[in-house]
């Protein structure tokens, strides 16, 4: 089904609304099940480069589907209706929440809810360690950037720039042989 | 106008980083907003966090918060740009330039390399965001708390951080 670029702001809008916690649930019932702007095939394979190329996955996703139906033009309007009503949101509420008179009661709240947020972001990392089938490699390389991050705090960017190509060709090696 | 700049340097390049979103940048985030630039407090770090999460919608809203604090409403604006921006770019020519098939095979041996550190950023993220959120042996136990019930369980997030939320009112934190 071809959307229009009304259709595509409002689709990626409702996407980005309903998302708390997890966006991407939200995507595939919004995407495949009630609008049909991607078979189940289509979603899962373009979900897989999402998550390969940097950037949110569900920011390369509305990428995707606006530039398949309507080029740059769709792009633009994708994103727009997925960033647009967060963004406003989340800076009106920091407002609000800052401002005299709520400041006493969402700090407390903020500085309770934020050790939950690490559990949380520390929880969706085990899941993914328990998942992956780790070679002694991997797992070397795992580490690795783990420990020049947390304890050294070296730039991301220099950590990356020597691991990743050097996991990256040594995997490759391996699909190749 | 310098602040406009410091961000753009900040986010840019980070953005062309970011496999997995906004959390495998996280740490190197905060090391150069809290650390380098001193733009935030470990405990407003956190808290943005906290509200970016809390918002429905991408969580790399957080840099738009980071904005905010440095430049008001421009930083805001340009922040989420810098940061969305690039790797949007990579992403359309990169849909536009390859057919799916050229792909497939760079999209394996790219995801079995990278795959083992996104992981391991995904995991500095949680210990730096605890690091940064941490300070009583309460919230220390709270964190391993929730990512002991995560992992058994498939509770709502939003639930346990309005736990949280109520055990830091109450003043337990």
């Amino acid at each position: 089904m071809q959307p229009s670029l009304v259709q595509l702001f409002t689709g990626f809008l409702e996407i980005a609304l309903s998302g708390f916690g997890g966006v991407l649930a939200w995507a595939h019932r919004g995407l495949v099940e009630r609008r049909a702007w991607l078979s189940e095939r289509e979603f899962a394979e373009l979900l897989a480069l999402s998550q390969m190329l940097p950037g949110g996955n569900i920011i390369n996703m509305a990428v995707f589907v606006g530039n398949r139906f309507h080029g740059l033009r769709g792009v633009v309007v994708a994103l727009a209706g997925l960033m647009v009503a967060p963004f406003c949101l989340v800076l009106v509420l920091h407002g609000l929440l800052s401002g005299p008179g709520l400041a006493q009661f969402s700090q407390p709240a903020l500085r309770g809810a934020a050790p939950v947020v690490a559990g949380l972001t520390l929880a969706t990392g085990l899941k993914m360690l328990r998942a992956y089938r780790w070679t002694p490699r991997d797992a070397a390389c795992g580490v690795l950037t783990l420990v020049s991050i947390v304890v050294f705090q070296l730039p991301l960017l220099l950590v990356l720039a020597v691991l990743a190509p050097l996991n990256v060709a040594l995997a490759r090696r391996k699909t190749a042989g | 106008m310098l602040q406009l700049l410091e961000l753009v340097l900040v986010f840019a390049p980070l953005s062309l980083v970011a496999v997995g979103g906004a959390n495998t940048v996280l740490p190197d985030i905060h090391r150069q907003v809290v650390l380098t630039h001193g733009w935030m407090s470990e405990t407003d770090f956190a808290n943005a966090f906290v509200l970016a999460q809390a918002v429905p919608g991408p969580n790399i809203l957080v840099v738009s918060l980071i904005g905010w604090q440095v430049a008001g409403l421009a930083g805001a604006i340009i922040a989420i740009v810098a940061m969305c921006a690039p790797s949007t770019i990579l992403a359309l020519l990169l849909a536009r330039a390859l057919g799916n098939l050229r792909l497939a095979r760079w999209r394996r041996v790219l995801q079995a390399g990278l795959a083992p550190l996104t992981i391991g950023l995904m995991l500095a993220s949680g210990l730096v965001l605890a690091r940064s959120a941490d300070h009583t042996v309460v919230s220390v136990g709270l964190t391993i708390i929730t990512t002991a019930i995560l992992l058994r369980t498939k509770l709502h997030p939003l639930l346990l951080m309005a736990g949280g939320a109520v055990l830091g009112l109450a003043g337990l934190t």
